[in-house]
Formats: C-alpha cells, structure tokens, sequence
C-alpha cells in the first residue's frame, strides 16, 4: 500500500502507457512525463503566485488579494485570463522574430532543467548520468533569452535590463557552480540519482543529508544567494528593478509574451531550488527515518515550496542592492568562500570519519566568514550601505 | 558580523507575517466597499452651492456676481446671470444665476471658489463616489443638482457651518441696523424737510451709520 502510494505517478503512466502497442510504449512514456511536468510546474506557479502576494501582504500587514473567490484562491485564474486577454504590442522597431522568440526560449529551456530532476523515487525523467552537467548548461541558456529580449525590444530600459541581468548571471554561474561542486566531490558523481541515494540513510533515524555538514551548510547558504540572483529575484532584482527600469528586460512585453516571462521566472526558480533541495536537502527522501512512509513526491515537493516560500520571505525583507553591491558581493565575497568551501570539503574527505573533522571544518569556514566579513565591511565591498551624498 | 541585519529584517517580516493574522489591529486596510471610516471634518471633494429655507431655487445663497467662475484655475465653473431681480435670504432684491454649471471631471477641488465667494454661497462636499456611465453629461453638474440645503452642509462640516452661519447672523444685523438707520434718516429728513433753516443737525446721525455699513462691506469683502 505504501509502496503503491509512493509509486503511484509511475503505476499510473505504465497503466495509461499499456494501451499502446509495444513499440510505441517508451516514447509515450516519455510524452507521458513531459506533459506531466508541463502540467504540474504551472499549477504550482500559480499557487506559488498567490502565494507571494498574500504572503508580502501579509509582512506589510495588509490583507493581499482577497476579492476572487473565498480568501481571494482564484486570483491567479483571474490574472491569466487578464494576460490572456490583453493586446500584444510588439514595438515598430523592434526586431519581431527574435522578440517572439525570446520568452518562448526561455520558457523552454527552464522546462528542460526538469528532465534531469529526481522528483520521487524512480521518477525522474531522463536519469542521465551528467544530469548535473546537463541542468547548468540549460540553466545558462536562460542568459541568452534574457539578452535577446532585452535587444530585440530597441528600448534603453530593456537594453540596461538585460545587460544588467547578463552581468549578474554570468557573475553568480561561478559560485552557483563552485558551490555545488562540493557535492561532486563529496559523492564521485554528476548524476543527481546517485546524489539523492546517497543522502538517502540514516543513523540514529537521522538523515545523511549534505545540509547537515559544515561544508554542506556553508555550500547550501552560497547555493542559495547565487541562486537568487540567477534567479534575478530580490534582493538581487535589479535587472527589472521598477523603480529605474519600468520592467527591465521585459518591458516592451505584454499580453501573453509577458505572462510567458513571468511563467518563466517562477517555473525556473522553482527548477533551481528542486535542484537545491536534490543538492543539500536530500531531494526526495524523508528528513526522519521514521517519515519514510510519506510518499516521496511529497517530500521533494514540499521541499521546493518550502523553498519558494524562503525566496517570497526574503522578498518581503530585502531592499534592492545597487549594481557596484551586487558585484562586489559576487566576486570579492561569494567567490572566495566557495573556493574556502571547496578546500574544507576536501579537508572533511581526507580526515575521514570522527569528531574532529567537525571541529576543523566549522573552525575554518565560520573563521574566514568572519574574517572576509570583518574585512569586506571596513573596506565597504559589503555591508550596510553609504551614501556619500544624501546622508 | 555580517549578516546579522539580514536576520533581523527576517525576522521583524516574521512578526508582522504572523502577528497580521493574530492582531486585527496591525491590518490598516479599510475593506472600502463594506467598511468605511467617518470622512474628517476637513475632507473636501466637488463644489456646492448652499440654499437656505425649503425651496432650493428660492434660497439658493448665490448671486450670479462670477468671482468664482473667474478665479477657477481650470475653468470649470459656467454662470449665466439673470436679467430681472429676486429677493435673497436677507430679502434685499438681487441678480440670481440662470445657469450655474459645474464641469466636476474638470474640477480640481482646489477650494479656491469657496475661498474668494463673498456670499458664503459655494462650499465643499464630502462625495466621492460619483462615478457614473455617462462621461460628459453625467459628470456636468447644474444649480439643481449643486443645490444643496444647510442644514445638509452643517450635516458635513458641522464646525465651519456654525462659523459662517454666525458670520451671515452678524452681516443680517448690520444690514438690518443700516437698513434701520437708513429708515430713521428718511424719517428725519421728512420731519425735517419743513424746516429749511437747519439742514445740517438732522445730517450728522445719518452720516455715521453710512461709515459704518461701508466698513462693514470692507470687512465683507475681505
């Protein structure tokens, strides 16, 4: 029963799939699946919407939507028929093909990230062995959705947007990588399977999930901020900061093309923290030994909302970093650490098992994050802002 | 250390996230269409023009003089005066306006009509809500629908109701004491008139009170 439960989107495309002639059957599984991810991401990009706009009212004390339906739950229904049913501008100057091309692209290549993502046991679409190779090389193509956007609208407040937002990502692809590099290191493989297996024990019916290492901390807290920023989300939202540039890459976008970027950021940044989650938290496994009846999906599900609902706290907190923070912060600070990271997680393998590797390892990471943090604020890299001018 | 202000700032969006649902009090939003809070005595929205009595035509304070169509910044006010002459709520006969017409979409409830009628004629009122399907017809208000009694402006600006109506009692007792004045002068010109040799005796009481009623149309008019 448990198992039936646990399995049951599999039994389920194998029952569907057992309609079809034998040599029809693993393409349709296949078709089966991306539909099903197809599916399921929008809805929760939906739920996640609201989730958002209730959640920032509620930390600034208002009430958030409450008009469309009981507690305002049909607000996203009634925003996508808003977006559906919207005009479409497209600029006369703008080059038309690549403006329609852009958001499709980027929508597009945040879906193909899933296919390489554990969502449950034996649920992951295509288990590629350099799965992790394969889901940075894809969430990098969203740079170039971006950009062509951004030029293809012949406006300067998308052109700053999009160039903004390429020296972000770019910045922060370094320590996004660097940082999970740990984890290659630590399991001897790429594959994001084999990464969840080996989070997936237990002693003392406590998991062995990689969060719960100093070095596996450190990686996940730099995992997260580049994330964010890849993610071009607050406080890292400058690329379509309101406030300087109208919507920045998208502002000549309207209508559907707009409701295709916005489904795009969601659905991507839920795609990098079911990344996070498979990475450090030990994707689809229980967090007690005794919760290993909860079925899987469950698990990495509620992980990745529980980490959009961390992203939507830190929005409702965090004021916009000016651009000379932003990179500063990157390359004097994040990138450091990460490199440090990789050195202690190095150190961690070879002291092999006892005590003492905690000791050593946590000594040196919260030392150099001190240390950098001490430094980097007296030099003004990081830290609280000045003004030279408006005090 | 660093870091430590972004945990804090979590934490005060913790606060107010819970908090809001724990304490009514921290939500500050009005539900507008089914709440809605008493408008404070100084709120002003569109122009109107104040009637005494029952009859809105009869009492309708408003001269037709056109100093508030004139200084209106964004033209919004339309008069056309009267040729014949009706008598006021101070019963003297005055000009009275055919037409008053308010163009409200124009109308940016600057207050400046209020401030410059010196017939405490124009004041302003406390709606809002006067969205209608009809952009230029719905939205042009004439005498009628700008007609509206004291009673009901004391109803809004109770404070600033009771200063003017004591300002328009103490006017109503000057011109009454003028009138009166001006009454007794005629009466003494008339016994007097027989008597040509003094002319000048009679003309001193009646002198005054004529300095006393340009002062007060000076106070008036300020």
């Amino acid at each position: 029963m448990i198992e039936k439960a646990d399995q049951i989107f599999v039994l389920l495309g194998h029952w569907l799939v057992s309609f079809l002639p034998v040599w029809l059957q693993p393409a349709a599984m296949v078709l089966l699946g991306v539909l099903a991810i197809i599916v399921t991401f929008p809805a929760l990009f939906a739920i996640t919407v609201l989730l958002e706009r209730k959640g920032l009212g509620r930390m600034q004390n208002r009430y958030g939507p409450n008009r469309v339906g009981p507690f305002g739950i049909f607000q996203p229904v009634a925003d996508g028929i808003k977006s559906l049913t919207k005009e479409d501008i497209v600029p006369t100057s703008a080059d038309g093909v690549v403006h329609f091309l852009a958001p499709v692209f980027l929508v597009v290549v945040v879906f193909m990230g899933y296919a390489v993502l554990p969502m449950g046991r034996n649920m992951t679409l295509v288990s590629m062995d350099a799965g992790l190779l394969f889901f940075f090389a894809i969430g990098a193509s969203t740079e170039l959705s971006v950009f062509m956007a951004g030029w293809s609208s012949r406006n300067k407040y998308s052109l700053l947007g999009a160039m903004r937002a390429v020296a972000q990502m770019i910045s922060y692809e370094v320590p996004l990588l660097l940082s999970s590099l740990t984890i290659v290191m630590m399991t001897g493989s790429l594959s994001l399977g084999k990464i969840v297996e080996a989070q997936n024990q237990y002693t003392w019916g406590l998991p062995h999930w990689y969060i719960f290492t100093p070095w596996g901390f450190a990686g996940f807290l730099l995992y997260a901020v580049a994330t964010t920023a890849e993610s071009n989300r607050s406080p890292f939202d400058l690329p379509e900061g309101e406030s300087e540039l109208v919507a920045g890459y998208f502002t000549e976008y309207s209508g559907f093309k707009f409701a295709l970027f916005f489904l795009g950021e969601y659905v991507g940044m839920m795609s990098i923290s079911g990344l996070g989650t498979t990475l450090f938290l030990g994707g689809w496994s229980a967090p007690l030994q005794i919760l290993g009846w909860v079925p899987s999906w469950c698990w990495f599900f509620g992980k990745v909302m529980m980490s959009m609902c961390v992203f939507i706290w830190m929005r409702g907190t965090l004021p916009r970093l000016r651009q000379d923070q932003l990179m500063n912060f990157a390359w004097k600070f994040v990138l450091p650490l990460t490199l440090v990271n990789l050195m202690v997680a190095a150190t961690w393998r070879f002291l092999g098992a006892g005590w003492e590797r905690w000791v050593i390892c946590s000594a040196i990471l919260i030392l150099v994050y001190t240390l950098m943090g001490r430094s980097g604020m007296r030099r003004g890299h990081i830290g609280p802002r000045s003004y030279r001018y408006a005090e | 250390m660093l870091g430590e202000g972004i945990l804090k700032g979590l934490g005060e969006t913790a606060r107010n996230f819970v908090g809001s649902y724990v304490s009514a009090e921290r939500l500050t939003t009005i539900q507008y269409p089914e709440e809605r809070i008493a408008p404070i005595e100084a709120t002003r929205d569109f122009p109107f023009l104040v009637y005494d009595g029952a009859d809105w035509e009869a009492g309708l304070r408003c001269v037709a003089c056109q100093i508030c169509e004139k200084e209106c910044p964004p033209k919004c006010i339309y008069i056309v005066k009267s040729t014949d002459k009706k008598p006021d709520a101070l019963g003297k006969l005055q000009i009275y306006p055919v037409r008053f017409d308010i163009d409200i979409s124009v109308c940016m409830s600057c207050q400046i009509c209020v401030e410059v009628c010196p017939f405490e004629a124009i004041k302003m009122d406390t709606q809002f809500e006067l969205s209608t399907t009809d952009r230029f017809g719905g939205l042009l208000y004439d005498r009628k629908e700008l007609a509206k009694s004291n009673e009901y402006y004391h109803s809004i600006h109770p404070i600033e109701a009771k200063k003017v109506d004591a300002h328009l009692a103490e006017e109503k007792m000057k011109a009454d004491a003028k009138a009166g004045a001006a009454a007794a002068a005629a009466a003494a010109k008339a016994a007097a008139a027989p008597v040509v040799a003094k002319p000048a005796v009679p003309a001193t009481p009646a002198a005054a009170p004529a300095g006393a009623t340009q002062r007060a149309e000076g106070e008036k008019q300020g």
